[in-house]
């Protein structure tokens, strides 16, 4: 077990440095950050200053072997457009995304399991039918177009919902939470229903492909035999076996939607993290970018190495396969 | 049967819950405005940007101000006088407070000029470098000048007075360094005379003002607002629509694809009027041979008649009505005539595509040439567009031109002085900060080498010793008359010799809702002061 988990972490270690090296040699093709950071009057002088302060001249190695030689003591530099320390800026902006991929999955799984029952039973009713015709918009359209009808419906027609930002937060220590208020949970819901979407889709989906096949098989037409009812069938024996597949799912989601609602952040001006690195890119900020990567790069690998462990520890045979 | 009734529910909870919630109205004395970048450092001599130099005006205050026509005005300087070209005597206001309740003096003054001159300050260009600025008593100053500067105050109005008690108190003598590891204290925090206070401010996401109540100014305020918030909102479909819902009274910059329903929908408008920034092409006219194109042992931009013929070529009249829609004035000039008392005496050069073609023979390219053009394409208003308009109107004189499009940081990466010019022929726009055509003459047309040092965005590398010359006449030339005619000398020269293409001054567009009044002012900046709003 525990050789194991070194060889894990070993391998994780590998792929942070690779991710690292990857997003350095990108870096060299954002452009010229001391012009995104100094207004147009600066002379050349000043900005050859600057970029010799900044390591900009440096070889690509040297850069590179610095950023990680700085990233092991948990400093990742100064934000070139902020001003102000890249671990406190994300810091300050991890709860909003955390927050917000938290809702977002809620809706999905709760939202998600249901229809997919209901698809699975009812496989040839109307509602079903309109149910799978309905989750097609959710697996086709793209995130962004979806998240601007919610705003002109719910925003701009009907005037239900906030179109931007977090509403007002609550301060828990360094935790700032849009959980308490009444602002905060109405400005949730439109970008949670956006990036949660499709993650509705695919948990509805696969419930019900699950549902359909497990409703073939032999203990479910012998439980029917002895007549149990349908809530006991379908909730007790065959929802519970369908289970372990999307329990899969959805842990390695959740890795995609912390690292990827870059796109519902921006079209909802949603404080986190994903929107300051969108701002990052554009401004050529390399610290807040280099960070961001290596931060995204860690969240997959630990979720991966948890998902990994939690096989090992419900499925005997991968960890008679682990050693060899 | 009942499964149907839990699948309704668990929709009902997951997608319908908002109907019961509703919003609530925003309060009715709040004025709202979204903009599409951030404010970052509070610190008034961090960053010399349009906009955050705007949002601190209205908590920070300069010797002088500007009015609504831009024109100069006193501020915390109630007047001054040229005692000789070389000192300038301000009388400074009396009975002016900064927010914490200390009093204005001349010590101030005093501190401020030494601060924004000190490493650090992107505002360095408000002050010469050998000024000396003397206290004479507690509310008089004097600026000891080594040579005669005629627009000594033209950008005072941002360079905002700060409080050296507060500032000692707060350890932020210095202003803070781009590269600082640590933030010194006057960035996230403000100290000035001017009407707002800033109660809290979040880089990136919002900052919210409240009047100060013991304002110099308070008997002529205009403004009726409680409290100001300001919010970045990147995306511009999200920014238009928090205008069109109503939660933000003000919005900027509006997409052009959008003013059209912006102006149709009943509460809101776009307000419009000409910016003072001048969009152009620039054309290498430095290298023997262009880096980008298929003449070789040749630079066809030295020859004036290719100049001229491209100019000719761009039909500018098409781009003003199809690119901009309408939301540009050609401009014949590199500065907005509001900012040159003498622009409207020139023409441009019009467009004559079959004229352009003979000159382009003439020069010995009877069948064109081939060259690549770099722009921007997030950065003026259709830049990107513009730019593909002008390579099919070229392309009808026979130049094939190849269109580069990148986002800024890229474009300035290479065609700028950090890339040593690495361009033959672009786009650039350029505002001169001190509302004076001098900046032009120095910054876009004065001789440079190839680093950039005599003209750094003169990207096109434009070169004439007469116009260098004339550019040291206005500088220390104090009659206006006469400065305005060595200006004008300098004008006639770039114009006759096409050395930039100018296409036009852009046009503001602020959507904005009818029940906020606010003037425009043509530098873009927002003044709350001014902001009236009705319930």
């Amino acid at each position: 077990m525990s050789s194991y988990l070194v060889r894990r972490l070993l391998e994780a270690i590998l792929v942070m440095v690779v991710v690292a090296i990857v997003a350095f040699t990108l870096f060299r093709f954002v452009g010229d950050p001391v012009n995104q950071m100094v207004g147009q009057d600066i002379g050349i002088a000043e900005r050859d200053r600057l970029r010799a302060e900044l390591g900009l001249d440096d070889g690509l190695l040297v850069q590179c072997g610095r950023f990680i030689w700085n990233a092991l003591h948990f400093d990742f530099g100064i934000s070139y457009k902020f001003r102000a320390p890249v671990t406190d800026l994300i810091a300050a902006r991890l709860p909003a995304t955390l927050e917000l991929s938290l809702a977002a999955s809620i809706f999905a799984i709760a939202a998600g399991i249901p229809l997919g029952v209901h698809t699975g039973i009812h496989r040839d009713g109307a509602l079903s039918r309109l149910i799978m015709a309905g989750s097609l918009i959710g697996v086709s359209l793209p995130t962004f177009l979806i998240g601007i009808l919610l705003i002109y419906l719910f925003s701009v027609t009907l005037h239900w919902l906030p179109s931007y930002g977090r509403g007002e937060v609550v301060s828990l220590g360094f935790w700032q939470t849009g959980f308490l208020t009444g602002s905060g949970l109405r400005a949730l819901i439109l970008p949670a229903v956006t990036l949660g979407l499709f993650q509705l889709t695919l948990v509805m989906r696969l419930v019900r492909s699950e549902m359909l096949e497990v409703l073939r098989t032999d203990y479910i037409r012998f439980a029917r035999a002895r007549g149990l009812t349908d809530r006991a069938i379908h909730f007790r024996h065959a929802l519970k076996n369908t289970l372990v597949p999307v329990v899969t799912i959805i842990g390695l989601q959740i890795g995609s939607i912390i690292a990827f609602s870059i796109i519902t952040e921006t079209v909802f001006q949603w404080p986190g993290m994903g929107l300051l690195f969108i701002q990052a890119v554009q401004n050529a900020d390399i610290p807040i970018m280099a960070a961001y990567l290596l931060l995204t790069a860690v969240i997959f690998v630990t979720i991966n190495l948890i998902v990994d462990l939690i096989y090992r520890a419900i499925d005997p045979r991968i960890r008679m396969s682990g050693r060899v | 049967m009942r499964m149907r009734k839990v699948v309704l529910a668990a929709l009902l909870a997951a997608g319908l819950s908002s109907v019961t919630l509703g919003v609530e109205p925003a309060a009715a004395t709040t004025f709202r405005y979204a903009f599409q970048g951030d404010l970052n450092s509070l610190d008034p001599y961090t960053l010399n940007e349009t906009f955050s130099l705007g949002a601190l005006a209205n908590v920070y205050e300069g010797l002088t101000r500007r009015d609504e026509n831009l024109k100069i005005v006193p501020a915390l300087a109630e007047s001054w006088e040229i005692v000789d070209p070389l000192k300038w005597r301000f009388h400074l206001r009396k009975g002016v407070k900064f927010h914490n309740g200390e009093d204005f003096t001349a010590d101030d003054v005093v501190f401020s000029a030494e601060r924004v001159r000190l490493p650090g300050s992107e505002l360095a260009t408000r002050l010469p470098a050998d000024a000396k600025v003397v206290k004479v008593d507690d509310h008089t100053v004097d600026f000891v000048l080594a040579s005669p500067n005629p627009i000594l105050n033209a950008e005072w109005d941002s360079w905002s007075i700060m409080s050296k008690s507060w500032a000692e108190a707060n350890g932020a003598t210095k202003p803070q360094p781009q590269t600082g590891k640590e933030l010194n204290n006057f960035a996230l925090k403000a100290n000035g005379t001017g009407p707002f206070v800033i109660v809290s401010h979040e880089p990136g996401v919002k900052t919210v003002y409240k009047p100060f109540a013991g304002w110099w100014d308070k008997a002529n305020k205009k403004h009726n607002v409680d409290e100001v918030v300001f919010t970045t909102i990147k995306s511009p479909a999200t920014r238009v629509a928090a205008l069109l819902s109503g939660e933000v009274d003000l919005i900027e910059p509006v997409p052009v694809q959008d003013m059209k329903r912006i102006q149709d929908n009943p509460t809101t408008d776009v307000l419009t009027g000409p910016e003072l920034r001048t969009i152009h092409f620039f054309m290498d006219q430095k290298r023997d041979e262009l880096l980008y194109s298929n003449v070789k042992g040749k630079n066809p931009f030295k020859d004036v008649r290719v100049r001229k013929a491209f100019m000719e070529a761009i039909d500018i009249e098409a781009i003003k009505s199809k690119v901009m829609r309408n939301l540009a004035v050609p401009s014949a000039l590199m500065i907005s005539p509001l900012l040159y008392s003498r622009g409207a005496e020139f023409k441009r050069l019009a467009y004559d595509p079959a004229d352009a073609k003979k000159l382009l023979a003439e020069a010995g390219y009877p069948d064109g040439f081939e060259l690549t053009m770099h722009c921007p394409n997030d950065r003026y208003v259709n830049d990107e567009a513009i730019c593909q308009a002008a390579t099919s109107m070229l392309a009808r004189i026979g130049v094939k031109v190849t269109l580069q499009a990148q986002p800024k940081a890229q474009f300035f990466g290479r065609a700028g002085p950090a890339g040593g010019y690495d361009t033959s022929f672009g786009m650039l726009g350029w505002t001169p900060s001190s509302f004076d055509s001098f900046n032009i003459l120095q910054n876009n047309a004065g001789c440079r080498d190839e680093k950039g040092n005599g003209g750094p965005f003169n990207y096109g590398g434009y070169c004439n010793p007469k116009v260098d010359e004339l550019a040291k006449q206005v500088l220390v030339e104090t009659n206006a008359a006469k400065r305005d005619a060595l200006i004008y000398d300098a004008f006639k020269i770039l114009i006759d010799e096409v050395a930039f293409i100018p296409l036009h001054q852009q046009a503001l567009a602020w959507g904005v809702s009818k029940k906020v009044k606010i003037p425009q002012r043509a530098d873009n900046s927002i003044i709350f002061a001014w902001a009236q709003k009705q319930d």
